[in-house]
């Protein structure tokens, strides 16, 4: 928006607003010296900790509220539950293992590298079993992918519910695997005998008493699937699948299956638990959608955000965000401050890859005025994340699953952000 | 052949290796005929690694192509913009990696069932039955009647609500297919115990929800004979994914950048407000100001500027964060204890506040009669022993955990018990701690 274009309205709202702003730590000068600079600090003075302290670090202690959390009441148990990653305070576009979003339908197993065993069956050649070694042994990829839950979002359907992008969009986490494409695994069993490829599919479950099953067309087997064994450079955590996972990049989480220990070739979708009677969207006239796998574009302005209120007043300030895509690569972000009415064109953070977490900023003025901030994801496909009324108006309010609607933050004049919604 | 051994190396393996112990043999000064049969093995060593050279440089150009291909597929990405990864090298053959899987085995993990059918196991189970070993295996959570408790998944009933507000989805008004029942229960169920229920028992078990569900009489047997006869009431109610015709041809347009909209009205406040304590997890309080208007928007900005309303700040922004407390040594066991009581926390609460579950809850357990606890519905076990007048102690305690069924019969925790002495005392240690 053209910053210069201010009505008289606007330029008053400003005036009584600077008020609320101003008045920041650090920034004393007019008062004297700054005893953090004047004075010698223990720091400055004193040794501090050796090397080995800490054999696996962890976030220095001024940071432990950057975890993931769970919303208690939304499950029955933390055993079959979910939490929420700590986006509000991240930037760049890599998820840190450690504080990655969980989602577990019968908790996290403890699997051992010389216990772990994943069978090949069904319509192959042969039937295999692979240790862990083996699947070190095949030429392996890495890339970046977003792993989105079909659930993130699902809570604001009903409107405006949870006060955080923590809680609103923190069911998705982005890293670097490393891994086997399922396609190699596949070709070492042989797909002679499964014929026709198009209309085969694999079924993929873990080893955890739930298992998890889920189908996934063979075309998407050979594409872009991997059998994963290190996420960020180190083992995956154990309760990311360790010490394997499927990475079924752009689509939904579930399929993401933890602990991986089978690949079945079937001649049709098996229809489990997790693909009818759970990730199917209900429609407003009853009849539900199943299949939905891709997730589709979406976005969200990370900071400032209900979490993260900007502490600084009128001024310099940096909104920041992520979007991400299944279909693709985020091509452009458009930042709204007045709830839709005018966008700007965020500014990329480093170029992700396809189906990856790409960080957006918009470098911008505060005048201390109220904002209504939204962002808005365009894909490679040309796709445009679509407002909430336009996903209701498709499909209603009871689908749970693949909310990408554009979220406002209402920013008052404190720079204290809530989750709203608007007309 | 090439003089060089370490050329082949290392595709060569066995052959190579041949080569360069007979040469390195060869060259030193030892008895003629010694190193004649040196010379012997050499030559024969030798030929056999030209024959292995030959495959290898085939393979290698084969290799070599694949990946010329594809570094020709990265360099066009690049130019693109693109950041994709150099694809891993493919095989005409295979890498001759693992090992067969056993009959056995494929039979001990492939135990899916297809919605046809295809993959049941022989067996029956009549409702009754069913009835039976769903109060003992599936009641804590789901409920007598398949109504589920608490948060727990409700099985049976929501007919013709799946275009409410909100929908009612159990086995008989969503499932599409009884495949997924028996399927899942039989794999997945019950939930702490998987993979214990016998084919029999989950015909059985899932008898009894079709039967909760009014799909069937209650003297229907189910078995992998009928199985494809059942009717479920929601099979036509799935349309496979259709994003691309309905959503995607539409929001695929050039989006509005200015003017989009008169004016933008703030139409719901956050119904919670999410405070993050430093010990993790969250608390959802009731938004007090989420019936207080907020400033409508137009292109000159917000119609008003709010008060602002009290909000829980993460505390953590202060910078001053506390300090980890010291472990104490002396709660080792309690601290055992409550590791263990995970297991339990499913269907328990202990420690202030806690409330009975789908078990009773466990404050003050030792010194308690048993089955005495207000608004818990026992067994008839428990009811007989709060009769009694039997008392829970360590020992009771440990007897319990040791073997359940046999220590309480008819009891419906589907717990599996503790076994260990360590174990039991380590609980008992967490449970008088806790509840102090």
């Amino acid at each position: 928006m053209d910053e210069t274009k201010k009505t008289s309205r606007r330029a008053f709202l400003r005036g009584s607003a600077a008020v609320a702003a101003g008045s920041v730590a650090g920034t004393a000068a007019a008062n004297g010296p700054d005893p953090l600079i004047t004075e010698l600090q223990d720091w400055a003075s004193y040794t501090g900790a050796g090397v080995d302290e800490t054999p696996y670090g962890l976030p220095i202690r001024f940071e432990q509220h950057v975890v993931r959390r769970n919303v208690e009441w939304l499950t029955a148990s933390p055993i079959s539950s979910i939490n929420f990653t700590p986006i509000h305070a991240l930037d760049g576009t890599i998820t840190p293992q450690g504080c990655a979003f969980e989602r577990h339908h019968s908790g996290a197993i403890e699997l051992a590298k010389e216990d772990y065993r994943l069978m090949i069956n069904g319509l192959v050649d042969r039937p295999l079993v692979f240790t862990y070694e083996d699947i070190e042994r095949f030429p392996r990829e890495n890339h970046v992918y977003f792993c989105e839950c079909a659930a993130n979002t699902g809570m604001e359907w009903a409107g405006a519910q949870l006060n955080g992008a923590q809680f609103t969009h923190g069911m998705i986490h982005n890293m670097e695997y490393t891994g086997v494409p399922l396609r190699t695994l596949l070709n070492e069993a042989g797909l002679g005998s499964a014929g026709e490829l198009s209309d085969k599919w694999v079924y993929v479950e873990g080893a955890d008493a739930s298992s998890n099953g889920r189908s996934i067309p063979m075309e998407k087997a050979l594409d872009d699937v991997l059998v994963a064994f290190k996420a960020n450079g180190e083992a995956l955590r154990m309760e990311h699948g360790y010490p394997v996972r499927l990475v079924v990049p752009g689509w939904e989480g579930n399929m993401w299956v933890k602990w991986l220990r089978r690949i079945e070739v079937v001649d049709r979708a098996v229809e489990s638990r997790e693909e009818t009677s759970k990730y199917t969207d209900v429609y407003e006239d009853g009849t539900a959608r199943k299949w939905t796998w891709v997730m589709d574009a979406k976005s969200v302005i990370t900071s400032p955000s209900p979490q993260m209120p900007i502490p600084h007043g009128a001024g310099p300030l940096v909104i920041s965000g992520l979007a991400w895509s299944g279909h693709g690569k985020i091509t452009r972000v458009d930042v709204s401050k007045d709830g839709g009415i005018t966008w700007q064109t965020a500014r990329l953070g480093r170029q992700g890859e396809a189906k990856a977490l790409t960080r957006f900023y918009l470098d911008t003025e505060w005048d201390g005025v109220p904002m209504l901030l939204q962002s808005r994801a365009i894909d490679e496909t040309g796709y445009v994340q679509p407002t909430k009324a336009q996903l209701r108006e498709k499909r209603g309010e009871n689908a749970v699953y693949h909310n990408n609607c554009i979220q406002t933050w209402f920013v008052n004049a404190e720079g204290i952000a809530e989750n709203v919604e608007v007309s | 052949m090439s003089k060089s051994p370490n050329l082949l190396l290392p595709a060569l393996g066995f052959a190579a290796l041949a080569v360069g112990v007979a040469y390195g043999v060869s060259t030193r000064n030892y008895k003629a005929e010694e190193a004649a049969l040196a010379q012997l093995q050499a030559e024969r060593a030798a030929e056999q690694a030209a024959a292995k050279a030959a495959e290898v440089s085939a393979l290698e150009a084969q290799i070599a192509q694949v990946q010329e291909v594809a570094r020709e597929e990265v360099r066009l990405a690049a130019l693109s913009g693109g950041t994709l990864s150099e694809p891993a090298p493919e095989r005409e053959g295979t890498f001759g990696l693992g090992r067969e899987a056993h009959p056995q085995e494929i039979a001990a993990w492939d135990v899916d069932v297809l919605p046809d059918g295809r993959g049941l196991p022989e067996g029956s189970g009549d409702v009754w039955t069913g009835e039976e070993v769903f109060v003992d295996q599936c009641a804590a959570c789901h409920g007598d009647f398949a109504e589920g408790v608490d948060n727990w998944p409700v099985l049976a009933g929501g007919f013709d609500t799946l275009a409410d507000e909100d929908p009612v989805k159990t086995v008989g008004s969503y499932w599409p297919y009884l495949s997924t029942v028996f399927d899942y229960v039989h794999r997945s169920m019950p939930f702490g115990a998987a993979g214990t229920l016998t084919a029999d028992e989950t015909y059985a078990i899932t008898a009894y929800i079709l039967y909760s569900n009014d799909l069937v009489d209650d003297d229907f047997v189910l078995s992998h004979e009928n199985f494809a006869e059942v009717e479920m009431y929601n099979a036509d109610g799935f349309v496979v994914d259709d994003r691309d015709a309905t959503e995607y041809a539409e929001w695929r347009a050039e989006p509005c950048m200015e003017d989009c909209k008169d004016e933008v009205e703030v139409t719901m406040r956050s119904v919670f407000l999410v405070e993050t304590p430093p010990e993790g997890g969250s608390n959802s309080v009731m938004n007090p100001a989420r019936d207080i208007a907020l400033p409508s928007f137009t292109a000159a900005g917000p119609s008003f500027i709010p008060e602002a309303t009290p909000q829980p700040v993460e505390t953590a922004i202060l910078a001053t964060a506390p300090a980890e407390p010291e472990p104490d040594q002396g709660d080792a066991l309690v601290a055992t204890g409550e590791k263990l009581f995970r297991q339990c926390s499913t269907c328990h609460e202990v420690g202030p506040g806690a409330r009975n579950k789908s078990g009773p809850h466990l404050n003050g357990l030792f010194g308690r009669v048993m089955g005495s606890v207000d608004g818990f519905r026992y067994s008839g076990g428990f009811e007989t022993a709060m009769e009694e007048g039997k008392v829970w102690d360590e020992a009771e305690l440990a007897a319990f955990l040791a073997d359940p069924k046999g220590y309480m019969s008819g009891t419906r925790m589907s717990f599996r018990g503790l076994k260990t002495d360590e174990d039991q005392a380590a609980i008992a240690a967490y449970l008088s701690a806790a509840s102090e």
